[in-house]
């Protein structure tokens, strides 16, 4: 259903949530793909969770393992610098999205490789990489058998795991026979997992530069790690001589020993395994040829430093990108990634997108508001990110940029008159009940039979499907005087 | 002790007869309850909407009407959640070091309705005949903001009378959100609508929950297409009593 549209980490404007919302609601395929696949992987994640005694405190241990990282961040990158460098590898700063592509583009371009793979990344789907690439010559092959999908049907990813998780096999069979002339092949998983393999197997063996992101870098050994399932993110790490790591600044945590807890918390939160299938460690180059003899580690910072500044908002660089709070939502599970435009969706892309384009960008604004808070994501999330506090905190930003750069008009705007109007009703108990009076009177062309069916203005997105209970005759505080006397 | 009700603002307006029945329940019970009529609203609509200067007057007016009280006692989950998980940061935006304790002081002494019947008081019958087939919606704000736990499901086995039939998928939310169920209109209804095919699966009567703004919403759904399934309060469930001819 989705083509790409500009996200908010590209150039140009965002459609609001809300509209986005509309459209994907109405696919009743997208619902049934998403609800099914949303549902088996909460009921797995509940069984390898439950199982772990100790749960809460890895739970505990995550959080205040990337507490304290981020308290000191600027001490541990050093140190990883340090680290890789001692270890033979390059290690590169990049203060946005632009310097990063800059620094990649140039890496690939030295070995003059004109191909390069790819292990899933969302790190340089935020900066944009594969499209800077391109410009430059350079195409870059997914090998992610989703990020092929989606690379190959031209789309965009709707979550930070599954990248396809919109599409059924069914699609999927559709698109393998048009993009990669497979012929007959079946809707099978193995057999069209079959057929990705046997069309980058070729790839793997001739590209000279491998891409990857990284999961966690432990700053005392220097130690680079991606975790994957399917074996690609091990090929493209150690199969082409080259290798560029591209890395958000606060994937650091202080030690190798760390790694205990983080790769306990992670499968189990992620793809519902007790143990990753393959997971990658290297530390800077491999002298004897298994690896690359070239490694270079771009670190990334692109709006990273401003959330680290906010007090309440900086535990969202603690998220190690599990997805857990993506399942088990129920507004992602009804539509999709696609509608937050922004390559990290759901509960996490709610708080991290805003955060990191920076407030005052209608789309991006609009996300924090995306959410009942219902607070199922902060329940799971492994690192104890409370989503909802954040979420309400970022409503705060919204509204008071708004009401404090957005002059005549944002004070006009309906909804700000309606807030200043109704904080006064409720400064004063008399005033209260006089407004409780005039709702009673004021209803009367409305209701009927103690309901109200169609409600005026900005509220008819509430009587669209509900109907809404009239004020009845008597309030709380009316009977309490008649019966219990005034207190 | 001296006990306080908190009515909400909500309730206070749209359901006075969840007021009633939570002070029938507590004086039936043997307390004396108070209400301070200088009450109006925690202020939660504002601060989750993202207004939240203009919720800190309210915060104020909150913590000077019920900090001399034992225990303020709300039929709402959510009202009470703002208090205790939210007020701290009203207080910190507020930049107010005095008001912050004075907080800190008073959120312990807040509870929603079933916490404070079954874990402060200890009680876990209160004498309730109610001869319905009923079901259980656990909301958001008590389960995951407060905590309460098996508390209203305990409360409700021990109603005489009903018949206590479990939700499926009790503890998804239903979609009301507060602003976020005009606001993002759409998504509530579709999450509405499954909590509906929900409620209608288990052939209940009556849908009950501990906070009345879900139900408006999850009743304003069921009333839209005529279902023939009531929303009403927990509180007027524990309320009722065999001497009521017409519960
Ligand atoms: S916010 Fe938490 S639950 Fe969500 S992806 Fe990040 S670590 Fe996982």
């Amino acid at each position: 259903m989705k083509v790409k549209t500009p996200d908010a980490f590209s150039k140009g404007k965002t459609p609001r949530f809300e509209e986005s919302a509309k459209t994907a609601l109405a696919d009743t395929q997208l619902r049934r793909n998403l609800g099914k696949a949303t549902k088996t992987i909460r009921e797995k994640r509940k069984v390898v969770v439950e199982e772990m005694p100790d749960w809460e405190a890895l739970r505990e241990a995550g959080r205040s393992l990337k507490e304290r990282t981020l308290r000191h961040l600027d001490e541990y990158l050093e140190q990883l610098e340090e680290s890789v460098t001692r270890a033979g590898g390059h290690v590169h700063w990049a203060r946005d999205a632009d310097e990063a592509n800059r620094i990649i583009t140039s890496i690939v371009k030295s070995h003059e490789a004109e191909e390069i793979v790819k292990v899933k990344s969302i790190a340089t789907d935020e900066t944009k990489l594969n499209e800077h690439l391109e410009r430059e010559g350079i195409h870059a092959f997914e090998t992610d058998l989703a990020e092929l999908i989606i690379q190959l049907a031209g789309e965009t990813s709707s979550h930070i795991l599954v990248p396809a998780i919109h599409k059924n096999r069914a699609e999927i069979r559709e698109l393998f026979v048009r993009e990669l002339g497979a012929e007959g092949l079946s809707d099978n998983p193995p057999d069209l997992a079959n057929a990705a393999r046997l069309y980058l197997r070729k790839k793997f063996l001739s590209a000279k530069v491998g891409v990857s992101g990284a999961n966690f870098a432990a700053a005392d050994t220097g130690t680079v790690c991606v975790v994957e399932s399917e074996g690609n993110g091990r090929m493209c790490t150690t199969l082409p001589p080259v290798l560029v790591t591209l890395m958000g600044i606060e994937k650091v945590i202080p030690s190798w020993r760390d790694f205990e807890v983080f790769m306990q918390l992670l499968p189990r939160s992620s793809t519902a395994e007790r143990m990753n299938p393959y997971t990658s460690f290297w530390t800077g180059v491999s002298e004897s040829g298994d690896g690359p003899r070239e490694f270079h580690l771009v670190l990334m910072d692109n709006g990273r430093t401003d959330v680290l500044a906010d007090e309440i908002g900086r535990q969202t660089l603690n998220c190690i990108r599990c997805s857990a709070c993506l399942n088990v939502c129920p507004v992602y599970e009804r539509v999709g990634g696609h509608a937050y435009n922004s390559v990290y969706p759901g509960p996490i892309g709610a708080i991290l997108t805003p955060q990191l384009v920076g407030i005052g960008k209608p789309g991006p604004d609009s996300l924090p508001y995306a959410s009942s808070l219902c607070g199922a994501c902060y329940e799971v999330c492994p690192v104890k990110i409370n989503i909802p506090q954040v979420l309400i905190h970022l409503r705060g930003k919204v509204v008071r940029k708004k009401q404090d750069t957005g002059g005549l008009k944002s004070k006009l705007d309906p909804e700000n008159v309606a807030m200043q109007a109704v904080a006064k009703v409720f400064s004063d108990p008399e005033r209260f009940e006089q407004a409780q009076k005039l709702a009673r009177i004021g209803q009367w062309p409305l209701a009927r039979n103690g309901s109200i069916h169609r409600l005026p203005g900005r509220l008819a997105g509430w009587t669209e499907t509900r109907d809404l209970r009239a004020v009845p005759e008597q309030s709380f505080r009316e009977w309490w005087k008649t019966n219990r006397g005034t207190n | 002790m001296r006990v306080a009700l908190f009515i909400t603002c909500f309730n206070d307006t749209l359901f006075p007869e969840t007021g009633r029945a939570t002070v029938r329940i507590l004086e039936r019970l043997g307390h004396e309850v108070e209400f301070p009529l200088e009450q109006t609203c925690c202020g939660q609509m504002h601060f989750n909407t993202g207004y939240q200067r203009e919720a800190i007057p309210l915060v104020r007016r909150f913590v000077e009407i019920f900090s001399p009280y034992d225990a303020v006692v709300a039929p709402s989950g959510s009202c009470v959640g703002m208090v205790r998980e939210l007020y701290p940061l009203a207080a910190e935006l507020a930049g107010d070091a005095r008001l912050a304790a004075d907080i800190e002081a008073l959120a312990p002494k807040v509870f929603e309705l079933s916490e404070f019947l079954v874990k402060k008081l200890g009680v876990t019958d209160v004498g309730a005949y109610y001869p319905h087939r009923v079901t259980y919606h656990a909301t958001c704000h008590s389960l995951r903001m407060l905590e309460v736990g098996e508390a209203p499901l305990e409360l409700l086995k021990n109603v005489r009378g009903i018949d206590l039939v479990e939700l499926p998928e009790a503890r998804e939310c239903c979609g009301f959100g507060g602003t976020f169920a005009v606001k993002n209109a759409d998504t509530s209804m579709a999450m509405l609508g499954d909590k509906i095919r929900h409620v209608l699966d288990t052939r209940a009567e009556i849908c009950t929950a501990g906070d009345n703004s879900c139900l408006l919403h999850i009743g304003g759904g069921l009333h839209r297409q005529r279902a023939g399934v009531e929303t009403v309060h927990l509180a007027q469930i524990l309320a009722t009593t065999e001497e009521d001819t017409n519960p």
